[in-house]
């Protein structure tokens, strides 16, 4: 019987068996098959997966040089373009729709060795915070099938969280990744902004996208990144910085950092006590393991989900101006429409209600008698965050917050309250305002059985202390529960 | 007086000129003229979900040229932004431009009205990305959609309303494509759409500072049918403010085949096209010494070499202009006064035989098989009396346009070099005069003017090859000693 705890465990079970990735998709796709009513994927490529395995067993076989990723089972969210397959980001409106090519970070998947399993159910484009707002239906939290998985990236939170796949790729614009990873108990990285090319991932907010992992464990999260990261041609947002071998990195690190924590985070009045509670017990395992732990003042917090709204929504409403029924996708059939009445046809019956939402919010910040009362102002507190962040980050190393103010909540609970939604989003947003790199780890559990993370956020690039850190404090999981 | 006079036009003049750059403003595909519909569309021209623009530095760097061609300021801090709106032939709904900073601001180009020189005040010049083509006339029931153009990087030149006739705008806008096929960075062809104009127009009294209502005539697709539009339009507009018409604001469309514009829109409809920055291109920054680079690397203008060629070479104006009217030809003729002095020479060669000849040949300048140094030699020929201006240029130049020969080895292989030995010219002189006694009676008369006809019958006898000057002194002497 396979079973996977990490991928350095799964080559070493490749070393002894020569029909193991074979085997491991096998396996996969039977739990795929089990967990068919958590409806986490939109499409199994089950043959292609196993025909790909027995390819890259008989590579191994005949010697034939191995990659980083040889043989991992990897899931992707249904934004990601994968050449020659669908790709609908769960909108009715890209029906039909089949990817001409391969997104970057696919590429550099395939190229070391991946075999990709499926496309994972998410929030239409991207837009969401339950999973609740797909065209093909709710994906269910694996844990308890009442509550939600968390969004956007519900299904590929749930695909690693019910062992569906090995990893997962997920996009994270406000915290599509993190908050999905805490409600299901895994890990969640959002990579700085820059470090992981965009190309291929269908834009939500392009100044906030950043293609995220979904892992079961640190040093799994970190080999993907080391392998989808870096410079690309056909991205002039990502960095030509050098890519560590994060793999490695993260275990030479035995660092003391400087932690501290926003004050008004811990205090808000939405924070689920529990979650306070034992974040604050964390911090003195912290302390006594020898890093250092201040409260800082956060000021703008009340802010930080407005001027989210605002830009995304503003970006969002532009970069979604493609999905038009011309070129691709759903077409109104209604006859005897003019060109603009095509338009409205298409985009009305094409579009679920959160994204029609969103694109009216963010035309009217654009739009000339609102666009310095909105947009400009969200834009100046965006700077005005950057700054403070430089600041914080001139004395320390890393930031603690919860991921979310309140573990997995019931499907149905929230989708009627927009507002009550978005304030889910109130930790995560920030990490994408000012482009910093911050992860999810699954570090405590609810009294209600829902496990909930705690949130690591480090400066620009610097993932290796996130990852580094994140996983010495996954060593004290054990010690505090 | 003319009721016209009354009035004066104010127009004002938006230029969009392709830039001819290996590829698209922001990916790799060709922009080449005349390929199959929609062949060079990578997914990123489609707006395909997931693509990302990157941007053509070429582009930038051509869009300099011309700002400091035109004595712009070039903004160092550049942004691209979005221009959103629908139509089918803008795969992404939205194209990206440059709202708030275009890369040249201000400048201006010189033009010559009745001989007096005027500055044209542009407004500005900036980058985008042209729109794809919508084809209406193949189906009755289809618009057809060429995504080939999608992506092309154009410069947009604007012009502040400053312009008063049409007779400007046509010299504004020759003077505009002669610049950018100077600089190489546009091929200005209209007909192909390469150069595109449209017209504001509006007219006032004589006198009033307000501008009148502005109408905008498109679908101008040569430099007279932008004068010819003009012109029209004027009349159109002088025609209704006399009689009691109201001027509105419209788009307009010139309908070349009888002269006429006619509304395509009504008042121009309230569209916000919500701008704002590109989040998927990075503001770029123009350093100092990048724009220094490009300056340097500017070829010396038309107008002021035209000059040069006037004030220091001694041309007429009409050749020095001539001269200048294409950069090959410039350059042409600057190689070619490395090996002589001769300028007027030079400059009559290639306006005239070698025109002629590479216009028949449908060539050019830019792949001219006569080298510079040959020409010099040829001139050289012919001011050394071995040949004649009318026998080099019939005879030598065909050749020469051929193949890569010395002037004089062609010349002795026609058996063509002139003969100013006296004693063979002497020969055909005499037989000349014996074979017209008649006619050397009436010169002896007095018809002095029948010396032509022997030099002409001596050229016959000489096959040209008789030099025409001596031929003529020694005819004087013979006929007027005996």
């Amino acid at each position: 019987m396979f079973s996977f705890t990490s991928i350095k465990e799964y080559h070493s079970f490749l070393a002894d068996h020569s029909d193991g990735c074979e085997v491991a998709v096998v396996h996969y796709l039977s739990a795929i098959e089990k967990n068919k009513h958590l409806n986490a994927f939109l499409e199994v490529y089950a043959n292609e997966a196993i025909q790909r395995a027995k390819e890259l067993d008989q590579q191994r076989k005949e010697g034939k040089p191995t990659g980083k990723l040889y043989g991992v089972i990897v899931a992707l969210k249904d934004v990601i373009a994968y050449k020659e397959h669908h790709l609908s980001a769960s909108s009715k409106i890209l029906e039909g729709f089949t990817s001409i090519y391969h997104a970057t970070a696919v590429e550099k998947l395939l190229a070391e060795g991946a075999i990709i399993i499926g496309r994972n159910n998410c929030d239409e484009f991207a837009m969401g915070s339950s999973n609740e707002n797909s065209a093909f239906g709710i994906v269910r939290n694996g844990l308890d099938e009442n509550k939600v998985p968390g969004g956007s990236s519900g299904g590929s939170a749930v695909a690693v969280q019910a062992g569906m796949c090995m990893i997962s790729l997920g996009s994270d614009t406000g915290g599509s990744v993190r908050q999905p990873a805490d409600y299901c108990g895994v890990v969640g990285l959002k990579p700085t902004y820059g470090r992981v090319s965009r190309y291929g991932l269908i834009a939500y907010a392009s100044s906030f996208d950043q293609i995220g992992i979904f892992a079961n464990n640190v040093d799994d999260a970190a080999l993907c990144l080391e392998v989808i990261s870096g410079q690309d041609n056909f991205d002039s947002t990502v960095s030509d910085k050098i890519v560590p071998e994060f793999s490695n990195e993260i275990n030479r690190s035995s660092k003391k950092y400087r932690i501290a924590y926003f004050k008004e985070a811990l205090e808000h009045p939405s924070l689920d006590p529990q979650i306070s509670a034992s974040i604050k017990a964390f911090f003195e395992i912290l302390t006594k393991k020898g890093h250092s732990v201040e409260a800082i003042d956060f000021k703008l917090l009340e802010y930080v989900v407005p001027t989210y709204y605002i830009l995304t929504t503003a970006e969002a409403s532009s970069n979604l101006s493609r999905f038009d029924g011309i070129k691709y996708g759903y077409q109104s059939a209604s006859k005897n429409a003019d060109l603009t009445e095509l338009y409205k046809q298409t985009r009305s019956q094409g579009f679920g209600d959160e994204v029609k939402r969103r694109i009216m919010l963010g035309s009217f910040v654009l739009s000339s008698g609102y666009y310095d009362a909105y947009f400009t102002r969200a834009q100046q507190v965006r700077k005005i965050l950057s700054d403070q962040v430089n600041q914080v980050f001139s004395s320390y190393n890393i930031i603690l917050s919860p991921t979310v103010p309140a573990p997995a909540f019931n499907i149905g609970e929230k989708s009627d309250d927009p507002i009550k939604m978005f304030l889910t989003d109130i930790y995560t947003v920030f990490a994408n305002l000012v482009g910093i790199p911050a992860i999810s780890i699954p570090l405590f559990k609810h009294s209600n059985g829902m496990p909930f993370g705690l949130q690591l956020m480090v400066s620009h690039f610097d993932e290796v202390s996130l990852l580094a850190l994140s996983k010495e404090m996954m060593q004290y999981k054990q010690h505090s529960y | 007086m003319n009721i016209a006079d009354k009035y004066e036009a104010v127009i004002g003049l938006e230029v969009h000129a392709q830039l001819q750059t290996n590829s698209k403003l922001f990916c790799g595909d060709s922009i080449a003229f005349g390929a199959a519909p929609n062949t060079h569309v990578s997914p990123i021209t489609l707006g395909h979900p997931g693509t990302l623009p990157k941007t053509n530095k070429k582009a930038i760097e051509y869009a300099i040229k011309m700002g400091l061609a035109c004595n712009c300021e070039i903004e160092k801090d550049n942004y691209f932004a979005r221009k959103n709106y629908f139509y089918p032939d803008l795969p992404k709904g939205y194209q990206i431009s440059q709202h708030t900073t275009p890369i040249c601001k201000g400048g201006f180009v010189t033009i010559t009205i009745n001989g007096t020189e005027k500055n044209i005040q542009l407004n500005r010049i900036h980058l985008e990305e042209d729109a794809g083509k919508s084809i209406h006339d193949i189906y009755d029931d289809y618009t057809c959609i060429d995504l080939n153009r999608a992506g092309t990087p154009l410069i947009e030149i604007v012009t502040e309303p400053c312009l008063q006739s049409s007779e400007e705008a046509y010299q504004y806008v020759g003077e505009l494509r002669r610049l950018v096929r100077w600089l190489n960075i546009c091929d200005g062809n209209m007909e192909e759409g390469s150069l595109r104009c449209d017209a504001n127009v509006s007219i006032r009294l004589k006198g009033e500072k307000k501008l009148g209502v502005k109408v905008e005539v498109k679908n101008l697709n040569s430099i007279r049918n932008i004068k010819k539009a003009i012109d029209v339009e004027i009349e159109r507009m002088i025609h209704l403010a006399e009689n009691g018409g109201i001027i509105t604001q419209q788009t307009r469309s010139f309908d070349a085949t009888n002269d006429t514009t006619f509304s395509i829109l009504d008042k121009e409809e309230a569209n916000d096209y919500r701008y704002f920055a590109d989040p998927d291109l990075a503001p770029f920054h123009l350093t100092a010494p990048f724009i220094q680079k490009i300056q340097t690397s500017l070829p010396a203008l038309p107008q002021q070499l035209s000059k040069k060629y006037q004030n220091e070479l001694g041309l007429s104006e009409y050749d020095a202009s001539q001269l200048c009217d294409e950069k090959s030809t410039s350059d042409y003729f600057q190689s070619t006064i490395q090996f002589t002095n001769n300028y007027k020479a030079v400059a009559n060669w290639i306006l005239g035989p070698i025109r002629n000849y590479l216009n028949e040949a449908n060539a050019s300048f830019e792949t001219i098989a006569l080298l510079p140094e040959t020409l010099a030699d040829l001139i050289k020929l012919i001011e050394d009396g071995k040949v004649n201006f009318s026998v080099a240029s019939s005879k030598i130049l065909p050749v020469l346009m051929k193949e890569n020969k010395s002037p004089i080895t062609i010349a002795q292989e026609l058996n063509i070099l002139q003969v100013s030995d006296t004693n063979e010219l002497e020969n055909w002189v005499n037989q000349a005069i014996a074979s017209m006694p008649e006619k050397v009676n009436e010169y002896k008369k007095g018809k002095k003017g029948l010396i032509g006809l022997f030099v002409g019958e001596v050229k016959k006898l000489s096959k040209g090859k008789a030099d025409p000057k001596i031929v003529t002194t020694l005819l004087e002497q013979k006929l007027n000693q005996s």
